[in-house]
């Protein structure tokens, strides 16, 4: 099987880079992981006597338990570090973190941290494998990769799809993901948000930019919509979330531009009513519950290629 | 004091034009003179050196190094630091002032150049804090600093934010014809940016840093240097941009100049890929576009001299997640070898190279040395253009190891440094 991308193969950091040939595979590996989820009938030997540390400088119940999950579920052990109880706050870096880690001698490290780089960082001293759960605003791999699989289970593949990705895309580690795997995947990617969380430079990566979702949805099949931080008020790149919501929430007039049956996700969790209208979040085109779903199996089939490629190597 | 006579190189004088093979004779300390190749006979009881053609210049004159000492002594003291200059063939160094405490007071500014004196090495020409605590808020003591020694007045790496605040530093250091030193970047606009943005930056998802916010604090900067009469000089510029708006400053007959280091003409922005923080400098470095363009300043003369920009940190302070990594490279040990990266590329001429390292910052800085002129201190630096060496981090001489040239080869090696007739770095040092 094909190994990830970069210096660090061994480990997921990011998308950015991948090819078709090594995302496809990884897809239907995931989407075998999902019907065995739903028929309960996961193999619990794939990662026995594996350790996993979930390891979250950076508060996250969705992806923790995601992850805490997939690894369950193969028969990994688990074990859940977060900042709040670790010795970083009493002013451990992060190598000695790795150090410590690694005397441990843990499989796999699940990280996510608020500072872009970190995994990478991390990745260069310690033996585990790693995951990147989410990087400063660098990437977010896994949530791609399940967005990715949403997508295909609807679409049936990813050739000729346009999707928008939008709101505050500056500061998003899902949309670089996103972007690099969708563009990759051969969709059209549109960013849509104001100008100063959707910056002109973000067309260098491949994408159309629009400021104004009349017309950056128009004509889409996919409309996938990002959380929207509260400290992007206060540090005045919006002046208030009603304003927001007036040019740039997705709400039910806003979707019938896009193509009908457009499929509308959001990597959760969502602020209703600032970027999302609660009748377009629960409506019948929103696969927002089957992402989390899918999340579950992207991670299983990630863990279980990253030890799998570790011992065939 | 012995007396000393350099045989067999090619003398290279930048001051005065001179570059032609021929002799130099060193009497206590001081150059005596020289002669042209094929001359013969030396003064009874000299020690002759046989440069085998290699070139002798004024010992290098780097005009923005920071130093851990003091406050800092874990990074680098000033002995490691001297060491690290006779071995990139540097004779006098300016000291920017933000250390612990800040050099805002006139016995420190005494202290460090005794302290450089006492190393028997280099000369340490002290930078003023420009404001209290290098502080930004009030005016240092400039008066009093300029009269025990402060060659200019900066706050290093800190912009004079506020326009007033900058209006009053460049009128009244004018009136002792004291030169201000700017950081070139709109703090405002770099808020907590560790990359220049563009592609690079959103990839890697990196809070970015506008070019522009260069462009800009030089643009308002000028135009307060044309008020105040004030002489105003820009420490490491690095966009095409800034160095323009400087190039028509004088053309407009503008007292206005400014230095770049080797990193802004020789790296672009792509060295801090995979997150690579020994390439993370303030300001950070540039793209591929804007090195060509300080290539280019540095070529037609807007750009008036080379310094390293060296700055020590410790492996603790690099290896730490990009945006909280300090920045910073030591620069000293590779400052001949990279700047003459641009002469083997046919960018600059070797006189021009060695204009930029010695006699152009020295006048600058109101100083002497930089030249070969008789009676001068014989400040040499001896140097085979085209030996080659590889830069090792870990293996270079002082203690500050944070280069961001790791494993690049380097033409011009240099094989020989005195200070003040005494030999201080290469083969037979004391």
């Amino acid at each position: 099987m094909a190994s990830f991308p970069g210096r660090h193969s061994r480990h997921l950091l990011g998308l950015q880079g991948m090819t078709p040939d090594q995302i496809e595979p990884l897809l239907d590996l995931a989407e075998s992981y999902a019907l065995l989820n739903r028929s309960r009938k996961v193999p619990r030997d794939v990662l026995r006597g594996r350790t996993l540390i979930n390891l979250f400088f950076e508060d996250s119940t969705r992806t923790r338990t995601s992850f805490e999950l997939a690894g369950k579920r193969l028969g990994a052990d688990v074990i859940n570090m977060s900042v709040a109880q670790s010795s970083v706050n009493k002013g451990e870096t992060l190598l000695d973190t790795a150090a410590t880690l690694n005397a441990m001698q843990a499989d796999l490290l699940v990280v996510r941290h608020s500072q872009s780089g970190a995994p990478a960082l991390l990745a260069q001293k310690v033996e585990a494998c790693v995951v990147n759960a989410g990087d400063g605003t660098h990437e977010h791999p896994t949530q791609a990769l399940l967005d990715a699989l949403t997508i295909r289970r609807h679409c049936g593949g990813f050739g000729g799809l346009t999707v928008a990705i939008c709101g505050d895309v500056a500061h998003s580690r899902v949309a670089r993901s996103d972007i690099h795997l969708l563009t990759t995947m051969g969709c059209k990617v549109r960013v849509v948000g104001p100008p100063t969380l959707v910056p002109g430079g973000f067309k260098s990566l491949g994408v159309e930019v629009f400021h104004t979702m009349e017309e950056g949805l128009r004509g889409v099949d996919v409309v996938m919509m990002l959380r929207l931080q509260r400290e992007r008020m206060s540090s005045g790149m919006i002046p208030s979330a009603r304003e927001y919501f007036r040019f740039y929430g997705l709400d039910q007039r806003r979707l019938a531009l896009a193509n009908k049956d457009a499929l509308v996700m959001h990597p959760g969790p969502m602020n209703r009513g600032v970027e999302i209208d609660s009748l377009v979040a629960d409506s019948d085109q929103s696969v927002i519950q089957e992402q989390v779903e899918m999340g579950v199996a992207v991670r299983m089939a990630v863990l279980d290629r990253l030890t799998r490629s570790r011992h065939s190597a | 004091m012995s007396t000393l006579l350099f045989d067999n190189v090619r003398l290279i004088d930048p001051a005065s034009g001179l570059d032609q093979p021929g002799r130099l004779l060193v009497r206590n300390g001081e150059i005596a003179g020289t002669d042209k190749a094929g001359a013969e006979g030396a003064p009874e009881n000299a020690e002759v050196i046989d440069g085998q053609g290699a070139v002798l210049c004024p010992g290098l004159v780097d005009m923005r190094v920071e130093i851990g000492e003091p406050g800092h002594e874990y990074r680098e003291t000033i002995a490691s630091a001297a060491r690290a200059a006779s071995a990139g063939g540097i004779t006098t160094i300016a000291v920017l002032p933000t250390c612990e405490p800040a050099i805002d007071n006139p016995a420190l500014v005494r202290l460090l150049r005794g302290r450089g004196e006492e190393t028997g090495a280099i000369t340490i020409l002290p930078y003023g804090a420009l404001t209290k605590g290098c502080k930004g808020q009030e005016l240092a003591e400039i008066g009093l600093l300029h009269e025990a020694g402060a060659v200019a007045f900066t706050d290093g790496a800190r912009a004079i934010d506020p326009a007033r605040l900058m209006r009053l530093a460049l009128s009244y250091a004018g009136g002792f014809g004291a030169l201000v030193v700017q950081h070139p970047e709109d703090p405002s606009l770099a808020g907590s940016g560790c990359a220049t943005a563009g592609e690079l930056a959103t990839r890697m998802g990196l809070p970015g840093i506008p070019p522009v916010a260069e462009a800009i604090m030089i643009a308002r900067d000028i135009r307060l240097a044309e008020l105040t009469g004030g002489r105003l000089h820009f420490g490491h510029v690095s966009t095409g941009e800034g160095v323009e708006l400087i190039r028509q400053a004088k053309a407009r007959g503008l007292r206005v100049t400014c230095d770049t280091a080797p990193h802004y003409f020789d790296l672009n922005e792509n060295a801090i890929g995979d997150f690579r923080t020994y390439a993370k400098f303030s300001p950070p470095l540039r793209s591929e576009e804007d090195r060509l363009a300080i290539c280019a300043a540095l070529a037609d003369g807007t750009i008036d001299a080379i310094a390293s920009d060296h700055l020590p940190r410790d492996a603790d302070d690099k290896r730490l997640p990009f945006a909280q990594a300090a920045t910073g490279g030591t620069g000293m040990v590779t400052l001949l070898g990279v700047t003459l990266a641009r002469v083997h590329d046919g960018t600059l001429t070797l006189p021009q190279a060695l204009a930029l390292l010695t006699h152009k910052p020295s006048a600058l800085l109101g100083a002497a040395c930089g030249t070969l002129a008789t009676g001068a201190a014989a400040d040499l630096c001896l140097f085979a253009p085209d030996q080659s060496w590889l830069v090792q981090a870990g293996k270079l001489p002082g203690r500050a190891q944070n280069t961001p040239f790791d494993g690049r080869p380097l033409e011009g090696r240099v094989l020989g440094t005195w200070k003040g007739g005494r030999r201080v770095y290469g083969a037979s040092a004391a």
